[in-house]
């Protein structure tokens, strides 16, 4: 069952002379982790902001098309409808918090949606625990370090478990072994609570082997839609000059340019470039 | 040349972020600092402008205490790129974002037309000449930060997590107009999570943790050493993730450059196919 689906949509900002997406046709099933990336300024966080209907509902400007999120048609339904089925963690964190405490922050979410007091305690700590700030849960959100406040919007996000989760760019600010801890939980609930992720991102290093859909921008435009282990080592990703992991090109140069017979899997991460490199140098 | 001398600093809220810093860069140095979220990175790099004093120990600037001079003086050698963007651009255009700290230090105006040109070019942001910097991208948002530091040509220049929000050819250029200006013997510190760039980029690596400095070095020692990595919160880049877990096969632990591990593993598997 798809949980999002647009048919041609194209979106044009109030100020601008040309839309920010153009006929965007994309499927995403439930259950599914899909990782979105394309160039700097290709229309990804726009895309991220229809998903959760603050675009058109927040940021006006003209839509044409059609998008359905968990079954509701986003211009029909107001962004505190939206809100209850998808999760969305803001390119800039700071943006998304504003109470006095992270702990307030943490819970507002689930406050809104009505929640039974111990129900939601329970739910707060384990997501303050999760992103490692229950130390940090009686602070002021902007007396926090960059990266502090990015755990926060996405224990923010993770305490609500929505039925999709779309995270904008959220590694930029992480410590990369709380990045790779992060990423192994949201991995984890969307294999046991089929919890949809939505993941936008630049570095592919950390998170390109968790997903099992990718979806290519240029300009706009949707370029690729696929099977990410296919996708990543074409040749088209390279020339957009999406940044595929240094393990897939690797694998790349070495079968590609130096003809080295290396088994069939495209590898994603290191683990799995060394069993292939290991087949070759073994025998 | 920046000296920093058993450096202490305590917020207002009483959160003591520096915990006894001593360090000294070189001109024409290229520093990255890495290490945990909250470890005191930008704390630090603020510092080298002026923009925060010490609470307790010395930071000097080409032998200048930092308490001794105005920010403002500072700001004319030290250029610093925030961490978030937002924190610094307050234009109603990019073109005039650009040229606000060039009009500030009294460039004259056909230089400051130039110098926003080319900075516009540089960071691929000439067709958002006119646009406001609050309708752009958060990477686009990013370079107009970049360009409007880079403008100004500044001796020192501080980058709080340049590569946030972009795409892999905005790296390269940025790696390569780094190199450049180390080549002219500029001093460059950039703060960064992206272990992928630091591994590209190879400059003198710096980890912090808790408010202090736990190594120093090379990147490609620094980045390959798991036990100093994984105290400072940080996954070594995937090349030598591969090659530490081929090193039971006698392969060499530091190796961060994809080329030379292309090298190393075609030597290898040729010989045992031949
Ligand atoms: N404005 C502030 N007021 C009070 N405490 C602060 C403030 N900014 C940061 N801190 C605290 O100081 C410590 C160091 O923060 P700093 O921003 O220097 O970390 P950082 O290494 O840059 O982290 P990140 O990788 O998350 O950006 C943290 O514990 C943080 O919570
Ligand atoms: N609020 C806005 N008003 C007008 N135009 C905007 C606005 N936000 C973004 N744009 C423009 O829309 C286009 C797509 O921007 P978007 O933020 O979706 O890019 P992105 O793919 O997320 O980029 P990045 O990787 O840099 O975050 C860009 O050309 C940008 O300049
Ligand atoms: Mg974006
Ligand atoms: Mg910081």
């Amino acid at each position: 069952m798809a949980v999002i689906q647009t048919r041609n949509l194209t979106y044009m900002y109030p100020t601008a002379t040309k839309p920010a997406i153009r006929d965007v046709s994309i499927k995403i099933e439930k259950g599914e982790f899909v990782l979105i990336t394309g160039p700097s300024g290709c229309g990804k966080t726009t895309l991220c902001r229809c998903f959760n209907g603050l675009i058109p509902h927040f940021y006006q400007g003209e839509i044409n098309g059609e998008i359905t999120v968990a079954g509701l048609n986003i211009l029909e339904h107001p962004t505190s409808e939206l809100a209850k089925h998808v999760g969305l963690v803001f390119q800039n964190p700071e943006n998304q918090l504003f109470a006095l405490s992270v702990e307030k922050d943490v819970a507002f979410g689930l406050e809104n949606l009505g929640y039974p007091r111990e129900k939601m305690q329970k739910r707060v700590d384990w997501a303050l625990n999760l992103t490692g700030i229950y130390e940090l849960r009686e602070r002021a959100p902007h007396e926090l370090s960059g990266g502090q406040q990015q755990r926060v919007a996405i224990a923010s996000v993770l305490a609500m478990q929505p039925e999709i989760m779309v995270l904008d760019e959220p590694t930029s600010f992480l410590d990369p072994l709380t990045a790779k801890k992060i990423f192994e939980v949201i991995y984890e609930l969307n294999n046991t609570l089929g919890i949809t992720v939505v993941l936008v991102e630049h570095r592919l290093d950390l998170t390109a082997q968790y997903s099992n859909h990718i979806i290519i921008m240029n300009q706009g435009k949707v370029v690729l839609d696929g099977e990410p282990r296919e996708i990543l080592s074409s040749k088209e990703t390279r020339l957009i000059g999406v940044g595929i992991p240094k393990a897939t090109r690797l694998y790349q140069i070495l079968k590609e340019d130096d003809g080295v017979k290396l088994g069939k899997k495209i590898p994603l991460s290191s683990e799995e470039m060394t069993k292939l490199l290991r087949e070759v140098i073994k025998t | 040349m920046i000296e920093v001398e058993d450096v202490y600093f305590t917020y207002p809220n009483g959160i003591e972020a520096l915990k006894g810093i001593s360090l000294t860069i070189k001109n024409g140095e290229f520093v990255a600092i890495m290490g945990q979220n909250g470890a005191g990175k930008t704390t630090l790099v603020k510092h080298f402008n002026g923009l925060l004093k010490p609470t307790k120990g010395k930071v000097s600037i080409d032998g200048v205490e930092t308490t001794k001079v105005s920010v403002a003086t500072l700001a004319r050698k030290v250029g610093f790129v925030f961490q978030n963007p937002d924190h610094q651009l307050f234009s109603e255009t990019v073109e005039d974002e650009i040229a606000f700290a060039l009009k500030n230090f009294g460039f004259k105006e056909t230089v400051i037309k130039k110098r926003v040109s080319w900075a516009l070019n540089l960071l691929g942001l000439t067709k958002y000449r006119k646009t406001s910097p609050f309708m752009l991208s958060g990477g686009e948002r990013k370079r107009v930060a970049l360009a409007s530091v880079l403008a100004w040509d500044p001796k020192i220049l501080i980058l709080d997590e340049p590569t946030i929000g972009q795409d892999y050819q905005q790296k390269e250029k940025l790696r390569q107009f780094i190199l450049q200006l180390k080549a002219q013997r500029k001093t460059i510190i950039i703060v960064t999570h992206d272990v992928e760039f630091v591994a590209e980029c190879n400059p003198r690596v710096i980890l912090m943790r808790e408010g202090k400095i736990v190594a120093d070095g090379e990147a490609s020692k620094i980045l390959t050493t798991p036990e100093v990595l994984n105290q400072a919160f940080i996954v070594p880049p995937q090349i030598a993730q591969i090659f530490f877990q081929l090193s039971d096969l006698g392969f060499p632990r530091n190796i961060i450059d994809i080329y030379e591990a292309r090298e190393i593993l075609l030597k290898a598997i040729r010989r045992k196919t031949m």
